[in-house]
């Protein structure tokens, strides 16, 4: 039998769609046998391997584990802000390095711990940065710019804040500043490292709420890392515990089910409550 | 957006206080013209004293014109590595460029009775000072790009540029030891700095440079203001780090380089100039600060050139000293008021 090549063209495309449409199409970020670390002139250091997950559309979701264990390592390689070891990242079926700078930046947007480079920088200022990927040569914003900003600012309640100053203030409202900003850049996907040390209880679960009220109204994926496990499984859709060799993903329902919180930290110090979804201390 | 009108008020006083300036530069120096003559003469009038058109036109306005591209181009250059650098202390100074062309200069003037056997530059004038001042900070700007594709840290890298200051400084030391007295004048009167004596040519190449920096300052513009929120912000705005960083420590190199092979070493304007513009122009947008740096840079240098040729007498100061006089009280002054030096 002889092919065409448009009748090959044709069987080619539909192949390409019957294998997009195959795999899960609401996912939109997914790590597939992840490894991270960092390179330097000849060594690779692993910090973390066997790193599974996917998040879908409005989808809350947290990494949790103990200090050290690579949940910083791990946002910033899904955010391309480190590179990653091996594995692969995909960004709405495509894999983040074949990503151009300018595409990625309106697909995923980044909260860090870092402090900001110039603290003189005004709130409004600041947000207007988010639309960067937007703007023209010369960062002009348009109409629908304005707008975008305008509402970020009044999702987090910003708007008495706006002419102030970032140096003018205070921790909780500086993430808050951020976050407004990562919501004005309008991507898929916001990834936030620790958005809530240094903040009271009250605060942190402000900022939570927040973060989920995001993720649900505005069917954005939004992730971030944390300590406070109980918060998380309170709040969060989806957890990736990360505990070494023995990295679990899920519901926190199915998380606690499965035991997953159980041998997070040493079993004479802290032991896990199923029922309340929190740890207790050993006396 | 609304507020780049309410920057229109203080760009207009900005430029009108610089026509104010660059009248007065031309009307005082060691032959004193009466302020309304001077206008005159340049507005195409003429005037009674000949002698004063012949001053005004052959000496004194390429010399306000060399001043206000030195001040310009310092105070641009101190800007972009500010911000590049996220550090209120950068300057043009700090990456050596300015240290790389005393090297030039010092090796061109002195060297020459050390090494006298292969030397090709017989001739010690303003041209092959400039050329050699030149290849000096592009030598030292060439190390530099070298080891900022290297170096991911623009920490590190500051560091690196003032190390490259200190061995140069130090090079500079050891062949001053060694060099006669004649030479070593001649090398601290280029070091002392000045703005007069650039024939048309030379003017007309610096004026290029400083062109082409800012342009390459221009087409930043966007890149910078991310900068604002740091690297990696920048990166997950979109902005290709890499090449960011290329295109602003190149338009640094050409306007600090250029400058300072043409006027030689002139400190503290690159430093003070964007911090006293912040005063003024209370903003971090580049769009604004860039040509308000410009503009104020050229005042500052105006003034100080004024007050380096010491009005009525026949005396010239070292501009270099006028600088230093005038920028370092502006900074020890900013970090008293403000208690800390913000950008």
């Amino acid at each position: 039998m002889v092919i065409s090549k448009k009748e090959k063209n044709d069987i080619l495309i539909d192949k390409k769609l019957y294998t997009i449409s195959a795999k899960n199409e609401h996912i939109i970020i997914e790590a597939k046998k992840l490894s991270i670390g960092y390179t330097s002139r000849k060594k690779k250091t692993f910090i973390a391997n066997h790193i599974s997950f996917g998040l879908k559309k409005g989808e809350l979701g947290a990494i949790v584990g103990i200090n050290g264990i690579g949940k910083s390592t791990l946002l910033r390689t899904l955010g391309r802000v480190q590179p990653k070891l091996s594995g692969s990242i995909l960004i709405n079926n495509e894999p983040l390095e074949s990503l151009k700078s300018d595409e990625l930046a309106t697909l995923v947007s980044v909260v860090l711990t870092e402090p900001i480079a110039s603290k003189n920088l005004t709130v409004l200022q600041l947000v207007s940065l988010g639309r960067h990927p937007y703007t023209n040569w010369i960062g002009t914003l348009s109409a629908d710019d304005q707008s975008k900003i305008l509402k970020a600012i009044n999702m987090l309640e910003l708007d008495h804040l706006q002419h102030n100053k970032c140096y003018e203030l205070s921790d909780g409202q500086l993430q808050k500043v951020m976050i407004a900003r990562a919501l004005a850049q309008d991507t898929e996907i916001i990834l936030l490292d620790e958005p809530t040390t240094h903040l009271d209880l009250y605060h942190k679960v402000h900022i939570l709420k927040l973060l989920q009220r995001i993720a649900h109204d505005t069917k954005k994926v939004v992730l971030y890392t944390t300590h406070e496990i109980d918060l998380a499984i309170q709040l969060c859709d989806k957890i990736f515990v990360m505990n070494r060799d023995n990295n679990s993903f899920g519901a926190p329902c199915a998380l606690i089910e499965s035991k997953s919180f159980e041998d997070l930290f040493p079993k004479d110090a802290i032991t896990f409550n199923p029922e309340s979804g929190s740890f207790k201390i050993n006396k | 957006m609304q507020r780049s009108n309410t920057y229109l008020f203080p760009f207009l006083l900005l430029f009108l206080v610089l026509l104010f300036c660059f009248v007065l530069n031309l009307s005082l120096g060691s032959v004193a013209i009466p302020f309304n003559d001077t206008l005159t003469s340049i507005l195409g009038g003429q005037i009674e004293n000949e002698s004063w058109q012949y001053i005004i036109w052959n000496y004194r306005v390429p010399k306000a014109f060399t001043a206000i591209l030195v001040g310009s181009g310092l105070s641009l250059s101190g800007l972009l590595m500010q911000t590049l650098f996220r550090n209120p202390l950068a300057g043009p100074f700090v990456l050596g460029i300015s240290s790389g062309a005393s090297l030039g200069a010092a090796l061109l003037i002195m060297g020459s009775t050390l090494f006298s056997q292969w030397f090709i530059f017989e001739v010690i004038n303003d041209v092959s000072l400039a050329i050699a001042s030149s290849i000096g900070s592009f030598l030292v700007l060439l190390a530099v790009i070298a080891v900022a594709t290297r170096v991911k840290d623009t920490m590190a890298l500051l560091i690196i540029g003032l190390m490259f200051g200190s061995i140069t400084a130090a090079l500079v030391s050891v062949l001053s030891y060694f060099t006669d007295a004649d030479k070593l004048q001649q090398y601290i009167f280029w070091a002392f700095g000045s703005v007069g004596n650039l024939s048309g040519f030379q003017l007309a190449l610096l004026s290029v440079f400083i062109l082409i920096g800012i342009l390459l300052s221009i087409i930043s513009v966007k890149s910078l203001n991310a900068l604002l929120l740091g690297e990696n912000y920048a990166r997950s705005l979109g902005v290709q780090l890499k090449k960011t960083r290329f295109i602003i420590i190149v338009a640094t190199g050409l306007l600090a380089g250029a400058v300072t092979a043409f006027a030689g070493p002139i400190a503290f304007i690159g430093l003070a100039v964007p911090h006293l513009t912040r005063q003024i122009f209370n903003t971090t947008d580049h769009k604004i600060l860039v040509p308000a740096v410009l503009v104020y840079g050229a005042i500052l240098l105006l003034l100080c050139d004024l007050i380096a040729q010491l009005p009525s007498s026949s005396y010239v100061l070292p501009l270099n000293a006028i600088t230093s006089v005038v920028g370092a009280p502006v900074v020890i002054w900013l970090l008293v008021r403000k208690k800390k030096m913000i950008f």
